[in-house]
């Protein structure tokens, strides 16, 4: 175990690492699935900035740009998604950060999918996604 | 003449500048160019660090700070660390939750490290973020440190101006009679003072500093703040200010900002020199060699560390700094490693 632990940890840790920030906007307290989706992307050996929730898409969008993120992570569950996600990756645009892949999960019902991948969402990940399948998305798409 | 990454940071584009932190803190050696350049604008920030124990209120305080320095009309950068897991690579970086409502203040640059390996609450990069903050026209810079326990006092030559925030109910009196980070801070702060054993941490913190040289022409005051609501946290900023104007008035400023260089350089040698070290040893035939002959018994570390030791010093080292970062197979392993 002693020489994998070395290898794969410490003296590989200053591979490009992949840095995500995790975000809750507009009026939603829920934040326990934001949370896990945290902790799983950690486990991938990613840093995950969590910005707590009530968040407005224009303080996302300037933790994002100022954290030099490769992925914002947005979670809503109040049903306002069509509006404030659209919202922040139109910010992200404007202030020059149009490389930044905007993925997002909660209750989102199917119907409302092609619409927010338009907007610009990479992609979506509604109830019942596994963490599995989030890390791997992020993995793949980093590449 | 500067390069375009470097005027359009010094314009104040902050996803530029974001960019730059970012390649600096992966290592990537043609950022170090565009750093140089800045490192020449830098030098007129006051930096101020915060540490203290895990949960003490440092973000909260740091949140409080940035406010404060806000309405006096100061430009703020923050930079907080967080641990990475030994295990994963990964961290959750969290310190920024308490400041968020800075987000979208233009004036205010928050940015939160990673440690990545780095032991005292620092992460390697700190100093190239704080440069960078630095150049780009920062009054105050706050240093925030990942959570530390009784000896992470890096801090201490990393800032100005160090405070250490301190909560009740960790400790018996002799906590306060410890070395290491009772002896780094410049200003004490008992944060969560609302807290019915605040007194009584005031008091053992009183005990243990008292007697103390006043260094810098300084003696350290211990103050109480209540960071969630705002209690005290103005008057700190205020005695923050008196001792610059402490350090100013000793002629110590200039000294602290030498030591505060001389950290960055020991810190940038030794971490070439150990990943000099770790690659012969994970690689050289000779070290696997000597390992055998330790767990034998047929010699001693002190005597293969020496013999080691004066070999590799022989050897070039593959840019102390080494090019690692570019060398994309070695970042595949890395997200392999993942």
């Amino acid at each position: 175990m002693n020489k994998n632990f070395c290898r794969k940890n410490f003296f590989r840790r200053k591979a490009k690492k992949i840095r995500v920030l995790i975000a809750k906007p507009g009026l939603d307290g829920h934040d326990r699935g934001a949370k896990v989706v945290v902790r799983a992307l950690r486990d991938a050996g990613m840093e995950v900035i969590y910005t707590g929730i009530r968040q407005t898409p224009e303080a996302i969008a300037g933790a994002a740009v100022q954290e030099g993120v490769d992925f914002v992570g947005l979670s809503c569950l109040s049903g306002a998604h069509n509006h404030l996600f659209a919202r922040v990756v139109r910010l992200l645009r404007k202030k020059g950060a149009a490389n930044i892949a905007v993925f997002a999960g909660g209750i989102i019902p199917a119907a409302d999918i092609p619409g927010l991948k338009k907007a610009g969402i990479k992609e979506i990940f509604p109830p019942g996604a596994s963490t599995r399948d989030i890390t791997q998305w992020v993995l793949r798409t980093a590449q | 003449m500067n390069s375009l990454i470097v005027r359009r940071i010094l314009r104040g584009e902050v996803a530029s500048a974001a960019r730059l932190m970012r390649d600096l803190d992966d290592e990537i050696p043609s950022a170090r160019a565009a750093l140089r350049e800045l490192y020449a604008r830098a030098g007129r920030a006051h930096i101020i660090g915060i540490t203290g124990p895990p949960g003490a209120g440092k973000s909260t305080l740091a949140d409080r700070l940035v406010e404060a320095a806000r309405k006096a009309g100061k430009a703020v950068g923050v930079v907080a660390v967080d641990p990475t897991s030994p295990f994963s690579g990964g961290a959750v970086l969290g310190d920024r939750i308490r400041m968020q409502r800075h987000a979208t203040d233009e004036k205010v640059f928050i940015r939160s490290l990673a440690a990545r390996g780095s032991v005292g609450g620092l992460s390697r990069s700190v100093f190239d973020t704080v440069t960078m903050l630095d150049a780009m026209g920062k009054d105050l810079i706050i240093l925030e440190t990942a959570g530390v326990g009784q000896d992470g006092v890096k801090v201490a030559g990393a800032a100005h101006t160090v405070l250490v925030v301190m909560s009740p109910g960790q400790g018996d009196d002799v906590q306060a009679l410890k070395a290491g980070i009772l002896e780094i801070g410049d200003i004490y702060v008992i944060n969560k003072c609302d807290h019915k054993d605040s007194e009584q941490l005031a008091r053992s913190l009183g005990l243990a500093l008292e007697g103390a040289a006043p260094r810098d022409g300084w003696t350290t005051p211990i103050l109480k703040t209540e960071a969630l609501s705002g209690k005290g946290t103005a008057e700190l900023l205020k005695v923050v200010y008196e001792h610059r104007r402490a350090l100013d008035g000793a002629g110590a400023w200039e000294r602290r900002s030498l030591n505060m260089a001389r950290s960055a350089f020991m810190e940038l040698l030794e971490t070439g020199l150990r990943g000099f070290i770790n690659e012969e040893c994970e690689h050289g035939a000779e070290c696997r060699k000597l390992f055998g002959a330790l767990a034998s018994r047929k010699t001693d570390p002190y005597s293969a560390a020496k013999t080691t030791l004066r070999k590799l010093l022989k050897k070039s080292p593959p840019a102390p700094l080494s090019k690692r970062g570019d060398n994309p197979s070695f970042r595949k392993g890395g997200r392999r490693g993942i």
